[in-house]
């Protein structure tokens, strides 16, 4: 099926064009954009009118679970919890069972993806061999079978030498390095961030400066040996600090923040709602005016949601029994745009840029544009839809997001990968809506 | 309107000081009946009361359970080994089992902050709170607050010391929330490593040095050191404690011939208190077993709906 799409804004800053442009899509690519177009009878009109087109949107980081927890989530239904997010390409960590740290691992999953069709699957192969930190994984094998990044994921390497090696041999292939920084000695057996609240609260408080002294200690290694880092979900003031500082002497290094270490403080955690509980913990206010900044002034490139499924019954327990995570996909957009577009602090371009443009170059992938010749990856956003999070609107498997209730102003109405349409809200359909033959 | 209009006690962060003031009140009568010969009222009768315990305490658990007999409510004891709970016995599970078999009121301990909210959002039945990890103790706080109403005839005004490992103690929690609500000093004083951050958010003064925290206090309620913390290295030994923490005749020498000395218990004699400290005239660490006995009786009271009709107890 072809598509021209019309009377919408794009928001394309990486190939120049934001404003009015209708978009001529043939055979899954962009053929042609122009301020107007005339369509011809063989595509079928998608009214664009109101609503905004985006870049399809480009998450970093998420966790699809499978192999080996696919009560939690599978291949397929994440992909269906992106597509409704708007994203048209996930990178999935290889925090699974068994860890993703083989080449028929990536294979696996890569095909996978491919199946279930509806955003690209990216592949992120461990840094050690079962996840270990102790020996290598083959980064070589596995970036020759699709391995788009390398990371150790949620078990930091604590040895600093094993880290070293990975950063030295990660140079023969241009793959970042995934860093999840935390010192698993000052986390200790902490469950929220160490601070106010968590005196209150009486939970264990994480200090960030677990995060902090890992940020440190890698951007040296990195600088030292020249390989290309990239920091997920960073967390305190002195990380973006000693990022920015490292960036403004060379070093190769990124960064990402997730929506909700953007929208959340750690005053969440008061009514003990486990769905708070994530890793790294929420944080204070002091913190969380720092991650904006960083993020406004480039120290931070992209958000990523760290979409982390949990079961019901794995969540529905003792704050401290409870695992760490929340899912995001489907909230990633509407969080974004609470807080930085509908408060005046960044333009949408900005967003797309955060939230696709450089993820994506990051991965080295393409998409985070919609130039003529590109993959048709889009998402069109509604930017003043009102609505409500219900669970009815969660299409991963586990529901573990605290915010169910919560109101929204801006919705993905519609996403397409690849040309066809993989998400349409189902009461998308306004008059002029009638004129998409066939959707 | 006269009464406590909430289905639980889960802590004093919750309460307005006339709520706390109210609790306090309601426990006079209630303390008077230690000194009758008959010491049951029938107020609470076919009521049951189920203390559901995750973690061994005798005391706690008795004056709960003490309580809502002399109240003639029927008191069921159940202590869940941490065990099960590792095994993986759901929590939330084993909650909706007890409120199935008939229980009005159940008290819980834990070792979890938050298992009693949780608990609490499970259940219709009122929820009270016996202590929960390092988050609270209101019982105990409200037991300590009406031990110093009684010797000292206020609270407002007061300086309070609370002494040790401020860290990991629900019961200093407890205290600063209702101590501060009710208008006292308080000043906390132990070692760098046992002292939370963002206390001073709760307008509390924070000390390391005891001699400097005891300048001037009308209470000092000495906080019981559990002894595994110094196997995690927080601090060097039960020796060095002492001599930097521990409350010794010296030491309540120079503190006022009316002040205070207070101890949640159980004490360890020798380490943050001596015996000879603890038997001193002005401490009321007896006093405040019978005291914790009536403020529960005055919170199951409340919390069962009475009070808003005509006095029961009077």
């Amino acid at each position: 099926m072809d598509y021209c799409i019309k009377n919408g804004t794009l928001v394309d800053p990486a190939a120049g064009h934001v404003g009015r442009f209708d978009l001529l899509i043939r055979e899954g690519k962009v053929v042609e954009v122009a301020p107007e177009l005339v369509a011809p009878d063989d595509v079928t009109v998608i009214d664009a009118a109101g609503l905004h087109i985006l870049p399809g949107l480009v998450d970093m980081h998420a966790h699809f679970r499978e192999p080996g927890r696919e009560d939690k989530e599978t291949i397929a239904t994440g992909s269906r919890a992106a597509a409704a997010g708007g994203f048209t390409a996930v990178a999935v960590m290889p925090n699974t069972q068994p860890p993703i740290d083989s080449p028929y691992h990536i294979s696996y999953v890569k095909e996978q993806g491919e199946v279930a069709g509806l955003c690209r699957v990216l592949p992120i192969g461990c840094t050690t061999k079962g996840q270990q930190g102790e020996e290598i994984a083959e980064l070589g094998e596995m970036a020759a079978a699709g391995a788009v990044a390398f990371s150790n994921d949620g078990v930091p390497l604590m040895n600093a030498e094993v880290m070293r090696c990975v950063m030295e041999y990660s140079r023969l292939f241009d793959k970042p390095i995934l860093i999840h920084a935390e010192d698993r000695y000052l986390a200790g057996e902490g469950q929220m961030h160490l601070g106010h609240w968590s005196t209150v609260l009486g939970l264990k408080g994480i200090p960030t400066l677990a995060e902090e002294v890992i940020v440190a200690r890698d951007l040296l290694l990195a600088e030292a040996t020249g390989a290309r880092i990239h920091f997920c979900h960073l967390s305190s003031a002195k990380s973006v600090e000693l990022v920015r500082a490292a960036k403004a002497r060379g070093v190769r290094v990124t960064a990402e923040v997730t929506p909700h270490h953007l929208v959340l403080t750690d005053a969440a955690v008061d009514e003990f709602d486990t769905n708070t509980k994530v890793n790294p913990p929420l944080v204070s206010e002091y913190h969380r005016q720092a991650l904006l900044a960083g993020l406004l002034d480039g120290t931070i490139d992209a958000i990523a949601t760290d979409h982390a499924p949990h079961t019901r019954e794995e969540k529905h327990r003792e704050y401290d029994l409870a695992p760490f995570g929340q899912i995001g996909l489907e909230t990633a957009l509407a969080l974004v745009l609470a807080e930085l577009y509908h408060q005046k602090r960044a333009p949408l371009a900005r967003i797309v840029e955060w939230m696709s443009v450089n993820p994506a170059r990051i991965l080295g992938q393409s998409g985070g544009d919609l130039a003529v010749g590109s993959p048709a990856d889009l998402a069109l956003v509604d930017l003043e839809r009102k609505w409500q999070l219900t669970t009815a609107d969660i299409y991963s498997k586990s529901k573990n997001t605290p915010f169910l209730g919560r109101e929204f102003t801006g919705r993905v109405v519609m996403t397409l990968f690849g040309g066809q349409i993989t998400h349409k809200l189902p009461d998308f359909s306004r008059p002029e809506d009638q004129r998409v033959k066939g959707a | 309107m006269p009464g406590l209009h909430r289905k639980d006690l889960l802590g004093l962060k919750d309460l307005t000081a006339e709520e706390i003031t109210l609790i306090l009140d309601t426990a006079e009568p209630c303390r008077e009946i230690f000194a009758r010969e008959l010491r049951k009222m029938p107020t609470l009768r076919g009521k049951t009361v189920v203390t559901l315990f995750f973690e061994p305490s005798t005391r706690t658990r008795t004056s709960f359970e003490v309580a809502a007999k002399w109240m003639s409510a029927d008191a069921i004891n159940i202590t869940v080994a941490t065990s099960s709970v590792v095994k993986g016995e759901s929590f939330v599970d084993t909650a909706k089992t007890i409120e199935a078999v008939g229980a009005d009121v159940i008290i819980i301990r834990h070792a979890m902050a938050g298992a009693p909210a949780l608990l609490a959002k499970s259940v219709k039945a009122a929820v009270i709170n016996a202590g929960d990890g390092a988050h609270e103790h209101p019982t105990q706080a409200l037991l300590d607050l009406y031990s110093i109403r009684r010797h000292k005839g206020r609270i407002a005004g007061l300086n309070v010391t609370i002494v040790g490992d401020i860290l990991h103690s629900r019961v200093a929690k407890s205290n600063i929330w209702g101590l501060t609500k009710l208008g006292a000093h308080v000043t906390v004083v132990g070692p760098p490593t046992l002292m939370p951050p963002g206390l001073e958010e709760l307008g509390v003064r924070v000390c390391y040095n005891l001699d400097e925290a005891l300048e001037g206090a009308d209470v000092v309620n000495v906080l019981r050191i559990q002894l595994e913390r110094q196997k995690k290295g927080l601090f060097p030994s039960i020796k060095e404690y002492s001599r930097l923490y521990g409350i010794n005749k010296a030491r309540l020498d120079r503190l006022a011939p009316d002040a205070l000395l207070m101890h949640p218990g159980p004490a360890n004699l020798g380490v943050e208190i001596t015996e000879e400290a603890a038997e001193d005239p002005r401490s009321v660490i007896v006093d405040q077993v019978s005291n914790g006995v009536a403020v529960r009786m005055a919170l199951l009271y409340l919390l069962t709906g009475g009070g808003r009709e005509d006095g029961l107890l009077h």
